[in-house]
């Protein structure tokens, strides 16, 4: 079952197309890489999904056509953005800003539940739970803003460049503790990230932009395996 | 002594008055980012309402509840109307919106119902009573007593509910909070709203005093725009206590100052102004903010 389908989807910032017909399939519990150089689109990509883009083209979301809802529209129907530069609330403590990623439900035993889940996948949070956020570190803000989308229950995760800024062995804690909760929750993912090995230990199949488009598209062994994926993204 | 005593509780009354506008401009700008030149102008509008209820022979308190519920509709519908179409543009161009707002509440209400001055009744007695030995007015202490009962349900409401929870997370990253479903333009509409309520109690309890007319606030809202800078635009205790300050300082300067007098008393929160940003440009209580960009 397809859970998130893109069709030629189209957005541009003023009079400048920076999406020109991005295709994207996720599967129900499956997780899709989104590769590409800087400006190829892919920020905009996940930006028109959440619908904080204008876009064209068709995006689907449980079978729904979600393309033109608000924001907050789209959130509620369990698609949960995180995004590039993490978007924490800095003057809210890190359990306001996990109170604040379960804001439309109602179960408050489900979200103290959830809240102790997120503490135990990042125990860095542990001890900063009373901190504001903007008092954390870059890769406790990255835990954090990840925790946050976990506490509205999504059925679907746009990440974006989880590892951006992080130390290489924050970044692989981060990616770790996402792999666990992908496997231990079935949130399906749509992965954005320049480290292509990092994210090959995450997604199932990925795609590959360039200024806008799909240049290539496979699974995770179909791309690792090609020399020019590997020059450009794996470091030779 | 005596003297002294009434002074200082008569400011501390006036102060509460511009603490209530002042608070309600730092909530719209903790929520949106701009100054809300009107907001004086709004309760001026309110209280109008409530006096106009009196006149249809309904008792004052009902008069004045009604009125702040109609506030909290005409600042919900201000900001969905009128203010969301410049919130994401050019902050100059939506300050000049909220002075043109303000311009026009007041020939509205001068058209409507002259710019003479009418009685509005007071909600408390004219009386004194002794306190710590000296008689102060019942007025002064009730109005202070009901601005810092709503101050304190304001604070309640912002940090022990769901809903303070909400308004805070939009005020610090409208876009991010709508990525966990914040319905991010109802908030707004609340925050305006409950802003507009609290100008509404402030021009209903200064009313009786002031006498009724469009510009009834137009010095109030110096004030509170004078406390909103030294209290810090960040620190709704510290505009809190500026505004009281303000309040108890011009009060007793008109009087023990002598060449200030009635006439001058004006300048005496600015003179504080220009002292304290030199020392402290974040103001008293305010954080050296980093502007989000
Ligand atoms: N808010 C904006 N206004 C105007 N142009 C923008 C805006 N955001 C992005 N762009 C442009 O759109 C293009 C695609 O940007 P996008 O952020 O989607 O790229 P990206 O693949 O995420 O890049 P990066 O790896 O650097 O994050 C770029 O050319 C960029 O300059
Ligand atoms: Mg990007």
């Amino acid at each position: 079952m397809t859970l998130l389908e893109l069709e030629g989807v189209t957005a541009s910032y003023g009079p400048v197309q920076v999406l020109d017909g991005v295709s994207l399939s996720v599967p129900e519990e499956g997780a899709v890489g989104i590769l590409g150089a800087n400006g190829a689109g892919k920020t905009t990509t996940l930006r028109a999904i959440s619908g904080t883009v204008r876009a064209g083209g068709r995006i689907t979301f449980d079978g729904k056509d979600i393309r033109g809802m608000r924001p907050d529209q789209v959130a509620a129907l369990g698609i949960a953005h995180v995004p590039e530069g993490r978007g924490t609330l800095g003057d809210l403590t890190v359990r306001d800003n996990l109170r604040v990623g379960a804001y439309l439900r109602k179960d408050r035993k489900g979200v103290d539940q959830d809240i102790d889940y997120c503490l135990d996948l990042f125990p860095n949070l542990q001890e900063r739970i009373t901190s504001n956020a903007s008092a954390l570190s870059g890769g406790e803000q990255q835990m954090l803003a990840v925790g946050r989308a976990i506490m509205s229950k999504p059925r679907l995760m746009l990440l974006d460049e989880a590892s951006l800024g992080l130390a290489p062995s924050t970044a692989k804690n981060v990616y770790d503790a996402i792999r666990r909760l992908r496997i231990e929750s079935g949130i399906a993912m749509v992965v954005v990230e320049q480290n292509a090995n990092l994210a090959f230990t995450l997604v199932d199949s990925a795609t590959v932009l360039e200024t806008g488009r799909n240049a290539l598209t496979g699974t995770s062994a179909e791309l690792r395996g090609m020399d020019e994926i590997r020059r450009a993204y794996l470091g030779g | 002594m005596g003297k002294f005593v009434q002074l200082v509780v008569d400011g501390l009354s006036t102060g509460s008055v511009y603490a209530a506008l002042a608070l309600a401009i730092v909530l719209v700008h903790q929520a949106t980012g701009l100054i809300n030149f009107a907001q004086g102008g709004m309760a001026v509008l309110s209280a109008y309402v409530a006096w106009w209820l009196t006149n249809q022979g309904l008792p004052l308190i009902v008069a004045i509840l009604l009125a702040i519920v109609f506030s909290v509709v005409f600042g919900a519908l201000v900001e969905r109307w009128l203010m969301r179409r410049f919130e994401r543009g050019d902050p100059d161009t939506a300050v000049v919106v909220t002075i043109g707002l303000l311009t026009l509440i007041t020939g509205f209400a001068g058209w409507l119902w002259t710019y003479n001055n009418q009685q509005f009744p007071s909600l408390f007695p004219l009386d004194t009573v002794s306190f710590l030995g000296v008689s102060v007015s019942v007025r002064s202490l009730g109005t202070t007593a009901v601005i810092v009962v709503a101050m304190l349900l304001l604070q309640g409401l912002f940090v022990g509910t769901k809903l303070g929870l909400a308004l805070r997370a939009v005020a610090i990253n409208p876009q991010s909070a709508a990525f966990s479903g914040l319905p991010v333009g109802r908030l707004l509409m609340v925050g305006w709203g409950l802003a507009a309520a609290l100008g509404a109690v402030a021009a209903a309890l200064v009313a009786p005093q002031l006498t009724l007319t469009p510009g009834m606030l137009d010095n109030a809202l110096v004030y509170a725009l004078a406390a909103v800078i030294l209290g810090g635009l960040t620190s709704p205790i510290g505009v809190v206590v500026a505004a009281w300050i303000i309040g108890i300082l011009e009060n007793l300067a008109a009087v023990y100052v002598p060449f200030i007098g009635f006439d001058l008393k004006v300048a005496v929160p600015f003179i504080l102004i220009f002292v304290v940003l030199i020392v402290r440009p974040q103001g008293l209580f305010g954080r050296k903010t980093v502007v989000r960009v």
